[in-house]
């Protein structure tokens, strides 16, 4: 194998344990979620081998919410595929900003990187990543282990989700609360916090105006490319 | 739907869901990128996590109508503040299901 060249700097089961360590609450959100996926899987007809296969293929949450819904409405397999299209989109541009920490890789460990690019994954490798802290193995492990609960808790949600009690212990907000923290250590400076400000205003904007999931793209390619010339602008009338 | 039917529908959305993320990343990834890149891409993260968030903070998903009372984005204001100060990923999470528990007891 041509990965065997590069020198893996700790052992797997360290690199698994502190892969775990990160990935926690990104797990911690996937429960309800996964749980509540499968219980309307379910609902809709679905059989829970079904739910974890579709888990296993399509490893995007939103989307699958969407499939599930378009099962029940009676959608074509066709329409459901390119809806899917659609709300997967966005991962082209976290794709693209992690290859800049990964650049020079094997493209073998890159096919099996990006299947576990999710929202929740990327924002923590990104942020450790910066940090400095963080190497690919890591990253993968958050990457697989996150997939591994996603899978469990679908799975889990249709053979017995019923049974468990709506918003325990305000569980349905472990990513919100996440991805409040992961903004926070984003913001290294001005330019960052101009640019998350008006990625919210673009967002609300588009999301109240244009109907669809294009806002999530379009406000963060607006607002970076805003915030990119502003600091453009700023560098040179110093 | 029987198995092949399943097996179509999410090979197909497997498919589409798995080459956005993984061309970006095969084609980079071998490439010298030009500093305006590198400096662009360096502000998609804030710019995704924040079009990720307001949205679900200020609006509500009902009648896609904008909204400053959702105890989602009353909750988010501590959480924010208990983020800034301690830099401590879970327990801001920990904190943000906290209110949100106790919030649904009030509103």
């Amino acid at each position: 194998m041509i990965q065997n060249k590069e020198i893996q700097p700790l052992k797997s089961s360290k690199i698994l344990r502190q892969g775990a360590s990160t990935a926690w609450p990104i797990c911690l959100g996937y429960i309800p979620i996964g749980l509540a996926l499968g219980v309307l899987a379910q609902q809709a007809g679905l059989p829970w081998w079904a739910v974890t296969m579709m888990s296993v293929l399509v490893f995007a949450g939103s989307a699958q919410f969407i499939c599930v819904a378009m099962l029940a409405a009676g959608s074509s397999i066709p329409a459901i595929i390119f809806t899917t299209l659609i709300v997967n989109l966005r991962h082209t541009l976290m794709s693209s900003a992690l290859a800049v920490y990964l650049s020079g890789v094997s493209r073998r460990f890159l096919a099996l990187f990006a299947y576990g690019i999710t929202d929740e994954s990327f924002a923590v490798n990104m942020t450790r990543f910066r940090a400095g802290d963080w190497d690919r193995w890591r990253a993968l492990a958050v990457n697989h282990i996150s997939n591994f609960v996603w899978i469990v808790a679908t799975t889990t949600g249709a053979l017995v989700g019923q049974l468990v009690p709506q918003g325990a212990f305000g569980i349905d907000y472990a990513l919100t609360g996440m991805f409040i923290c992961l903004l926070v250590f984003q913001l290294n400076g001005r330019i960052y916090i101009i640019t998350g400000l008006l990625a919210a205003l673009i967002s609300v904007g588009w999301y109240l105006l244009i109907p669809g999931d294009s806002y999530i793209v379009g406000a963060s390619i607006c607002a970076a490319t805003l915030g990119y010339f502003l600091q453009r602008y700023h560098r040179r009338s110093q | 739907m029987n198995f092949s039917d399943y097996l179509l529908l999410f090979g197909g959305m497997g498919l589409v869901t798995y080459l956005p993320r993984t061309l970006p990343l095969l084609y980079l990834a071998h490439k010298q990128l030009p500093q305006w890149l590198i400096d662009w891409l360096g502000l998609i993260p804030v710019a995704i996590l924040s079009a990720l968030l307001a949205p679900s903070l200020l609006t509500t998903v009902a009648d896609r109508s904008f909204s400053l009372g959702k105890p989602e984005l009353l909750v988010a204001i501590p959480t924010l503040i208990f983020a800034l100060k301690t830099r401590s990923l879970g327990g801001t999470v920990l904190v943000g299901m906290l209110l949100y528990w106790l919030a649904g007891f009030f509103i």
